[in-house]
Parts: structure tokens; sequence; C-alpha cells
């Protein structure tokens, strides 16, 4: 019998009841929750249930909320209720909940790891689709829907499906400009937008092994990009070292009986995988989407693909609706494309190594004249410890906008959008129709691809500045 | 939930690949929308011109698909976010089941949790129901858009009388049937949700140490 991947072992240790045909009744070790589903405790309240584990459940504000300087819950009127409500009723069941102004507000999936609730081996999730994220520590996190927030609830448990097992290796040495985000839009570019449907997909591989956690998040955080739910990379020294002494991992004796389970946890050498990639890093460019999907992806140095070129009639089509929407014609160099915006923030890209990286783009240049910057970090802790770095005033110098944590931009939920045929270059997840405000359009890319883009006022290869 | 068991209905081919739930529902109505009145928000973009009349080249504003139940879609489709808003704006538009190649992941499970069936079926035969149904809506012809989804037998039947049978996963497929509410079933467990807690926190006691 062929050994088991790292997804197995934790997917088995989950199992409260088999229910055939691969599916589970999973016990869920960790439940998050966002401004955005307040929904499910409303629906608990209605329908008369409880919450079964509020010490498993920890929640934060970040999707609906202001990211203006000097913001309070009042700042979006139509959404201060919403702010109220979850407050009283994370009071009301015990649920901890990172308040605004607070040590751990931020983007949920920022604080997860960033708290040391997201621990490798839990079987983690989230009312969101980037949950995936959360692998990138040695978990089993994936986004679920408001209804099955309200069975987590009530029963601190999930119906699911036990996904099919998919290995990228990421081999080689990343040149110079080169990110994790590269990496994965790569990926993305290479298997295609739905290249990962039906799998849990594990990173590994040498450049995987050498990459410091953060990096690892922003990874898996594209995983829904690729289609796949569940994204995660084996848990390791990096990770130990990540983890200790933050808010809630454990101590002590509690510590070392932790770690020596983590450290079983990696897919033994003969696990079996349906599916496997191999990408060889040192081939990688920085990388810029140029269309509507997360696949619409190319290196900076390249021209816009040409839909003709395409073999397959329907791919043709798509490409043509995209150029079309994001204002783009074939064939033309991308860094020709002059841009009104930059966002550099998101739960993929807002880590405090993303913004160092950007500063160091930012420091002693000028944004453009005609661009609006905008820096977000992912959570107040975030904030504070870049702020100590003097991070912020290196951005301000240069005539970035230094906001509030939050998702702002990546989403546009809250009001904060660019406007209908703007151009922006993005380090968040996303460049679908409308996704930074309706006609809107994006382009993602890396922070530091993001600040050279920043500067020039067009879309730019970080490594010519 | 409105069990499911067999749905003969117009249907209408959206073969776009890579639909994303931004495109389903949009973010903003989303939040400013309540959820049984999503329906005229679904496919937005795609669905209505600039000046917000009917876009007439998105089919499910042609006069031969109006009122569709089914949609038949490309790859991928509602890939992206986990919004369960994706689901209620197609019920809301009156959409009992969509076909298509694969979906995104999130909405797939959403699907069932509202008795909606979506049906994964080979890129081929989905290319083969939108052909059928296009082919049903020229002049001359003497078919309708319409097909037939039978849970029960798990098939799918053409306007031409053509059968294809589909998988839907076994405790799905119950749930569907008898419109079964999956928290309702899951409280019933609650002796195997305890026990199973119970030898989790003497092997990975950290797991509980949140406070
Ligand atoms: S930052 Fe963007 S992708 Fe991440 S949780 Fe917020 S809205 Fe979702």
């Amino acid at each position: 019998m062929p050994g088991q991947t790292l997804f197995d072992k934790i997917w088995e240790r989950h199992v409260i009841a088999d229910l055939g045909d691969d599916y589970a009744l999973l016990h869920i070790s960790r439940h998050l929750m966002h401004d955005g589903g307040g929904r499910g405790l409303r629906a608990i309240k209605d329908a008369g249930l409880k919450v079964r584990n509020p010490d498993l459940t920890f929640a934060t504000f970040d999707h609906i909320i202001s990211t203006e300087p000097g913001r309070t819950h009042d700042t979006l009127r139509p959404y201060a209720q919403r702010l109220y409500h979850m407050r009283d009723e994370a009071r009301r069941w015990g649920i901890k909940l990172f308040d605004l102004g607070q040590p751990g507000q931020g983007i949920i999936h920022v604080v997860g790891p960033e708290q040391g609730i997201t621990l490798p081996g839990t079987l983690l999730v989230c009312g969101d689709s980037h949950t995936c994220t959360h692998g990138g520590m040695g978990a089993i996190a994936f986004g679920i829907g408001a209804t099955e927030v309200i069975h987590v609830l009530a029963t601190q448990s999930l119906v699911q499906r036990k996904p099919k097992r998919m290995r990228v290796n990421f081999e080689g040495r990343r040149p110079a400009g080169v990110t994790p985000k590269d990496m994965i839009l790569h990926l993305i570019g290479v298997v295609g937008a739905a290249g990962g449907t039906g799998y849990a997909v594990e990173y590994a591989g040498s450049a995987m092994r050498d990459m410091e956690v953060e990096g690892r998040l922003t990874v898996c955080n594209l995983s829904i990009e690729l289609g796949a739910k569940i994204g995660m990379v084996a848990p390791d020294e990096r990770t130990f070292r990540f983890l200790e002494g933050r808010p809630f991992t454990p101590t002590g004796a509690m510590w070392d009986q932790a770690v020596a389970d983590w450290r079983a946890l990696a897919s033994d050498r003969d696990a079996a995988f349906d599916r496997a990639v191999t990408i060889d890093v040192g081939k990688i460019a920085p990388q810029i989407t140029w269309g509507t999907s997360p696949e619409h992806v190319i290196a900076v140095t390249e021209r816009i693909p040409d839909p003709a070129a395409s073999g397959d009639p329907d791919k043709q089509k798509a490409m043509q609706m995209a150029l079309d929407y994001m204002g783009l014609k074939a064939g033309m160099p991308i860094q020709e494309a002059r841009i009104d915006w930059v966002f550099i923030g998101s739960c993929t890209n807002s880590r405090l190594s993303d913004l160092r990286a950007a500063a160091e783009i930012a420091k002693g240049r000028k944004v453009a004249g005609h661009v609006r910057a905008w820096v977000v970090p992912g959570s107040e802790n975030i904030k504070r410890q870049a702020e100590a770095e003097g991070i912020d005033r290196v951005f301000r110098e240069a005539g970035f906008e230094w906001r509030e944590p939050g998702c702002s931009m990546c989403l546009a939920v809250n009001g904060d959008t660019i406007g209908p045929g703007q151009r922006s270059v993005s380090t968040s997840n996303r460049n679908f129709v409308g996704r930074q405000g309706p006609g809107g359009r994006t382009h993602l890319a890396s922070p530091a691809m993001a600040a050279a883009a920043a500067i020039a006022g067009h879309i730019a290869d970080v490594r010519a500045l | 939930m409105k069990p499911f068991t067999v749905l003969d209905a117009t249907a209408a081919p959206l073969m776009r690949q890579n639909i994303d739930t931004d495109i389903v529902i949009p973010i903003h109505r989303l939040r400013d929308v309540a959820q049984v009145d999503l329906g005229p928000y679904a496919f937005e973009p795609l669905r209505y011109l600039p000046d917000r009349s009917d876009n007439p080249a998105f089919p499910l504003n042609q006069p031969a698909y109006k009122g569709a139940e089914i949609i038949v879609a490309d790859n991928n489709f509602a890939c992206g976010s986990s919004r369960e808003g994706a689901v209620w704006a197609i019920m809301g538009m009156g959409v009992r089941c969509v076909i298509a190649p694969s979906f995104g992941p999130i909405f797939f499970n959403n699907c069932f949790q509202n008795g909606v069936l979506p049906i994964q079926l080979p890129r081929e035969q989905v290319l083969a129901i939108a052909g059928e149904l296009e082919a049903a809506t020229r002049p001359g012809s003497n078919s309708e858009p319409r097909l037939t989804v039978d849970l029960e037998e798990r098939t799918v039947s053409l306007p031409s009388g053509r059968k294809i049978s589909f998988q839907v996963d076994g405790i799905r497929r119950e749930a569907l049937l008898k419109g079964l509410d999956e928290v309702a079933l899951t409280l019933t467990r609650e002796p195997e949700i305890a026990a199973h807690q119970a030898k989790a926190r003497a092997t990975t006691p950290w797991l509980y140490q949140t406070t």
C-alpha cells in the first residue's frame, strides 16, 4: 500500500463518520468568521440553534469596514449595524472577536496565522474562498458557503467529499525579482484556472522548502484561482519558527508535544498523487495578468497574446472578450499599458514581507503624477510593525496613501473602488470583471511589481528600475 | 429545502468559460439586496447594456430561452468566491439545475445546500447538449430548447430524444430527492461528534487551548 499524503493524514484524523461514496462527516478544529458572514450568527439565533464550540471559532472585521485613516465603526454608516450585531452575537456566545483598533484585527486570512490560531494539522474552515491561504501552515483549510457556516456553528462538523490529490513541485531557485506571487500566477497560466478543480493541492519541491511561511501563504492563497478549494505546504522548521510565541500557539511541554506531532505530517516518500506538475522556478519571470481570469497571465516582458493564435475557438472568444473589457490590443507590449491605480494589500500580499518588498522599490522614488497608489496593511499588527520600522514613512514620502487594515480595494465592497474604465495594478488575487468596481480593469502582480508600476505610471518590469 | 425529482424545463446555453461568481452576482448587489430579491441581478454584467436595458446577446434574454430553469455552461462555471448568493441569484431567476464540464468547488457544494442540482458531464457531451438547444431555436426546427432532468434515473433527455446519463454522489442525491436539511441530520449524530472530540482533546490537546 502506498504511503499517505499530508492531506490524507490530516483528513483522516478529522473523520467523525464515513458516509460512503468518499463522503465523510468531518470535525472542524478551527472556524473563522468575518464581517461579511454575520448572517450565520443571525441564522443560528433565528433557528433557535446553539453555537456548539464557541471556543473553536474566531472572528474579525475586514470586508465591510472602512480603511480610511481615523475610521470608526460608524465611518461606513450602512454597515455599522452589521458590525454591532456581529459584536453582540460574538460576545453573547463567547466567540473571540478581534475588534477595530485591537491587535489581531485584520484580514481573516492574515490574522489566523499571525495569531497562531491556524496550526499545522488543523482542519480549518471559513465562509470565504481564500481560506485556502491557511494551508500554507500545513493545515487543511477551505472556504465554505453560508449554509455550511451554519452547519459548522451548530455542529462543529461538516459533510464533505474527499478530493483527489495533486502535487505541484516547484523546483530550483527563484531568479531576482521573482516572488512567490509570480510562481503561483505562472502555475495558473500553465495549468489554467480550472487546472486544480477537484484536487487538494500540495505545493512541494525545493523552492517551497526554501520559502518562508509568508510566501507559502501567498502561494496557497491563489489555490482557489487554480480551481482548487485546498492548497497546502508541509509544515517544517520554518513553520515552527514562525509560530513559536504567537498569542494562540501552545507553550511549554504542550509546544514540544505539538511540534513532534507536526513533524510527522509531511507526505510519505511513497505517497501517491492523482496528478503531478513540475515547474522550473528558474525559468519564471515577473508575472502580470492581462485579462479577466487569473489564467490570462504573461511575463512582464511579453506582448499581449493574440486570440487568433489559440487553436480553441471557445478560448479565442473568451480572450477577445477579455481584451475588449480590458481595453487592450493583441500584440501590444504589456508595459505600454498606462495605469490609474495601484493597490498593495489583500490576503494575498499584505504581510510585512510584502510591504517591505514594495517599500524597497518605493524608497527615494515618486509615484507618477497621474497614479493613485494605496497601501493597505493586512492587519493591525502588521500596520504597527510597519510603522515601527518606518515603512509607512517610505510609502508616504513616495506619494502612496497609507490606510487602515482591511480587505479594501481587493473586493471593493466597502466603497474602496476604482472608476469605470480605470486601470489598476493590484497585489490581490482576482482580476474578474468589475472586481475592483464596476467597469474597473485589474492587473494582478507582486507587491514589488505593483510599486514599480506606481512609479513608472504604466505596467513596468521591476528588474529594470 | 424543496425536493428535486424531475425537472422538465427550458434550458439555455451560456457557453463561456470561467464565468466567475463576481459575474453571477456582483458583490455590491449581495451587500444591498435581500436574498430573495437577487434574481434580477444574476449575471448582471452580461445581462444588461449600460442603459440597463436587456442585452440581446445574453442567451437568457432571448425569447427562445425566456424562463429557462436549466443553464448549460462551459468549464469552471461559478469559479471564484464562496458567496452562496451566486446560488440564490440563479434560483431567483428560476434556475434549478446547471450542467457544465466543471464547477467552482464551493459553488458546487452550495448548490446542494439549496436544492439546486449541478450536473458535471464531459465537455463533449455538454457541447452536444448546447448544440441541440441552439438547433432547436432555429427557424424551421420542430423541437423546443427543453431538457428533462430525472434525478431518480440520473438522466438528461435532449430535444432529439437522446438520453445522457450522469453521476451524482449518493448522499447528495438522496438529500435532493427528499429535500433533507443537512444541519438537522447532523444534529442527530451528536453522540458521535462528542466522542470524536473527546478523543481529539486527548490526542491533540493543544488544539483546545484557545483562551
Ligand atoms: S482580501 Fe480580498 S480575497 Fe482576501 S478575504 Fe478580503 S476580499 Fe477576500
